[in-house]
């Protein structure tokens, strides 16, 4: 293989019994397929950035379509009723999967996990490369859907059969969709390897003193998440390979009898309730792993910037634990409408509205954190403030929702669009531009620009919440989601004007992220150069060099006197203690 | 450690020892090096960490190999007790047909299979004793017995391959009996379990036929013992995952 029996006596005292792979120096090798979990990282985060720009793209073109659907647009004419749901296909699935699944575990997580924990690299840094490899396979295949023929497929990020089972469904349910599948069931094995690797490494490489219970909270929720992955993932794969066998070799898991255009299909006696079933096991604790490790980075940056320690370190592990766990069991709570038993559905609601527990108990501690703290309120925290607020505005429809008397009018409505993108798109989002504007300086050796990271932020956050919060309104208005064409029926007439306004607002706010895309490029080359630890902060990430050197620590090996938190120590000689610190004050 | 700030006091100057966690990384010093996966260099302490870290990686990794099978289970299950429209009679009907199994293939078959899981044991308890007494081997004038090289990997290849075959007829025979992959849900679902094993079963051939190729290649003794241990592993639990499999088809029909 690439480094095998590589010495690098910069790795210090013993170099027989270490065996890093040695720093690569040709292009390819450091750059392309570069085995350095740093470089990973910063793969899986561009890529994450190119997929959020074109599902935002998607997401501007729905919402013209959705207020002027006669408008003519350049290069792209009128867009058509199933055009449309091509779009929202494609919105959907390039944003669950190829930004919210990717960048905050696949980017940070594959950065700076290693380094927190105080491991020179991940576990299998082969595999690691192989499933960002995978990854943008995946990510290729499902950009290919958009150019064959039919275009790409009509079936919604949930790709409900027999929709997605049946070609002669519609123009994008041919080869687009099979497109489609194949793209997911790809980006599963990729997600497969990288949990692997993931578990692997908090378990296996952690530093001296670096016990479980002195993890940062970002650590564990990518520790979770990957558990999470790895248990979801496998169930979506097999999912997927069923329903390729239902399209294209004449099996009957999820097609039922049903005529098309006058024709009998060739299927008998499958279920389409047995694919929501395999996907929402699935889909939700996709959820989670979505959400996850922006809570994980919202917990370290609002400790960090209130120079506290976080308030109730054990209750935020077993809560990351607990949300981890329910969440494999409230997949029947996107199913309330098929007609399940109400037994059934009242277990499930039990169930749902029993994650609002640890989800309180996150939030209350963030909140106790902040307050008497001497909070700095520097852009990356505003990011993980705003991360609170839309965790906590999204998540209180949740228990709306959760309810089966009242999920069966609100079901397929704006007031679910407006719920999942509050608490799991953009919080979400929020929790990468909060790990992004604080890991910036770590990654690039340069500050981002505080004042246009504050215009940014102030514009992001008003603009979504101006996109969103009208949304619960026109759901309770009844305003169907995924209808192409409204602006034709009475009963709606009267929430156009709010529906120009979203758009409107949506405009504003994906004008808004280009100052973060130039902030972002022009920092890398032209910010201030940054400290080892600009922030102040404890975590091992802090302690090495900017940006980390090849091996993470220079050839040392760090040992870990201290837990992730320790800011304002009373006797402490500074405000923060730094977990590698060997300082005179004992903790508890 | 610290949780909340007023509950941190001072004690003692000094602290002695950091603190060791519960955590089989927390009491270790740090592991240095690559990790499992990208070949390594001559140390033996090291090949032990390799060793079991790549083992834990297995465990890891079998944990998402059973999520699949159970999945397909589950939809195994629940299509076999799903009742169907009947489009002449417009009643309810069972579609679940009782597929005849060529039973006494089948059965060779896992003979072959458990066959090749007992050499492919003894292959990883070969090389492994290969590799402990590599250094021994390599004091000049110091002679061990002589070791019994019985290509325990190429039969493992060999029956795995057979195992493989066995497969391919017993799909042959379905086929020939009227049961193809979209005749009934029934023998769709044998087709995608089996499919489902065999796909598992040749990605360990591949990992054993590189473990043969490194060795003519002259590597590490040590790093091949870690890719044909995993390996030997991975095989055993095909196997059970096999037998298991045989006794669904076989016994909830």
């Amino acid at each position: 293989m690439v480094a095998q029996g590589a010495h690098d006596d910069a790795h210090g005292h013993d170099a027989h019994a270490i065996h890093a792979h040695a720093a690569p120096t040709g292009f390819i090798r450091k750059y392309i397929f570069s085995l350095d979990h740093k470089v990973i990282g910063l793969q899986y985060y561009f890529l994450a950035l190119t997929a959020v720009f074109v599902g935002m793209f998607l997401s501007l073109l729905m919402r013209i379509h959705m207020i002027w659907p006669t408008a003519s647009l350049p290069f792209l004419g009128e867009i058509k009723p199933e055009t449309y749901l091509s779009l929202l296909t494609m919105h959907g699935t390039i944003m669950v999967f190829f930004v919210l699944t990717t960048a905050p575990q696949g980017g940070f997580g594959n950065y700076f996990l290693p380094i927190q924990i105080g491991a020179p690299d991940m576990a299998f840094p082969v595999l690691n490369m192989l499933s960002f490899w995978t990854t943008f396979l995946a990510f290729m295949v499902i950009l290919a859907a958009f150019f064959v023929t039919g275009g790409a497929p009509l079936h919604g990020w949930t790709g409900y059969a027999p929709l997605s089972a049946l070609p002669s469904a519609g123009p994008g349910e041919q080869l687009g969709a099979d497109l489609w599948i194949t793209s997911i069931a790809i980006f599963c094995v990729a997600s497969l390897m990288g949990a692997l690797n993931f578990i692997t490494t908090v378990l296996d490489l952690r530093a001296k003193g670096m016990t479980m219970m002195r993890m940062p909270l970002t650590v564990w929720s990518w520790f979770i998440t990957a558990i999470l992955g790895l248990l979801a993932f496998g169930v979506l794969l097999s999912a997927g390979i069923l329903l390729l066998l239902d399209r294209n070799l004449g099996t009957s898991f999820y097609v039922p009898l049903v005529v098309v255009n006058g024709q009998i299909m060739g299927h008998k006696g499958g279920s389409p309730l047995l694919w929501q079933h395999l996907f929402w096991f699935f889909g939700h604790p996709e959820v989670y792993i979505a959400i996850l490790p922006g809570m994980g980075v919202a917990s370290q940056l609002l400790s960090t910037f209130s120079r506290k320690p976080i308030f109730g370190y054990k209750a935020m592990v077993y809560a990351i634990m607990g949300i981890g766990f329910l969440g494999f069991m409230v997949w029947g709570h996107h199913m309330f409408m098929s007609g399940m038993s109400p037994y059934s559905a009242f277990a499930f609601s039990i169930m749902t509205m029993a994650i609002g527990v640890p989800s309180a108990i996150k939030t209350f501690n963030w909140l106790g954190t902040i307050r008497g703290g001497r909070v700095r309120f520097q852009t990356p925290m505003l990011y993980a403030i705003g991360f609170i607020s839309l965790f906590v505005s999204g998540g209180l429809s949740g228990p709306f929702l959760a309810q089966p008397v009242l999920d069966i009018p609100l079901h397929d409505t704006a007031f679910v669009v407006a719920h999942f993108h509050l608490i799991m798109g953009v919080a979400a989002i929020f929790g990468m531009f909060a790990g992004t504007y604080y890991w910036f300086p770590k990654m690039f050796g340069r500050m981002m620009n505080e004042t246009w990271g504050r215009i940014h932020f102030f514009i992001t956050l008003a603009g979504t919440y101006a996109i969103f919060m009208p949304m619960h309104y026109l759901g309770m208005a009844a305003q169907p989601r995924r209808y192409s064409q409204f602006t034709e029926l009475a009963y709606l007439q009267h929430l156009i004007p709010l529906n120009k306004f979203i758009t409107y607002a949506a405009i504003l706010t994906i004008s808004a992220q280009f100052i973060f895309v130039i902030n972002l490029f022009w920092s890398m080359f032209k910010g201030p150069k940054a400290s080892d630890n600009p922030w102040e902060s404890t975590t091992l990430e802090w302690s090495t060099a900017t940006p980390p050197p090849h091996d993470n620590f220079g050839g040392k090996t760090p040992v870990v006197y201290h837990g992730p938190y320790e800011y304002s120590v009373p006797g402490a000689p500074k405000d923060f203690t730094m977990q590698t610190d060997p300082a005179t004050v004992k903790s508890h | 450690m610290a949780t909340f700030s007023s509950s941190v006091t001072i004690t003692d100057p000094v602290i002695k020892d950091p603190k060791t966690g519960r955590g089989s990384g927390g009491t270790r010093p740090p592991v240095p090096g690559g990790g499992g996966d990208d070949g390594g260099g001559d140390d033996s302490s090291n090949h032990g960490e390799r060793l079991r870290r790549t083992r834990l990686g297995l465990i890891v990794g079998l944990v998402a190999s059973t999520m699949l099978f159970v999945s397909f289970t589950s939809v195994y299950i629940m299509r076999r007790g799903l009742p169907t429209l009947d489009d002449r009679t417009g009643g309810y009907v069972h579609d679940w047909l009782q597929v005849s199994l060529p039973t006494t293939l089948l059965l060779i078959n896992t003979f072959l299979l458990l066959l090749s899981s007992l050499t492919v044991e003894l292959a990883r308890r070969q090389i492994t004793r290969q590799a402990a007494l590599a250094p021994v081997r390599s004091i000049p004038g110091v002679s061990i017995g002589k070791e019994t090289n019985f290509p325990w990997l190429g039969a493992t290849v060999a029956l795995g391959l057979a195992f493989l075959g066995g497969q391919w007829m017993a799909w042959r025979e379905l086929g020939n009996r009227g049961f193809y992959l979209a005749t009934s849900p029934s023998s769709s679902m044998i087709y995608v379990l089996t499919g489902a094993h065999a796909i598992h079963l040749a990605g360990g051939l591949l990992v054993l036929l590189y473990a043969g190729a490194t060795a003519l290649r002259h590597k590490a003794v040590e790093d091949r013992r870690i890719v044909v241990d995993v390996t030997a592993w991975y095989w055993h639990f095909m196997a059970l995952v096999w037998l298991y499999i045989f006794a669904l088809l076989e016994f909830v029909r």
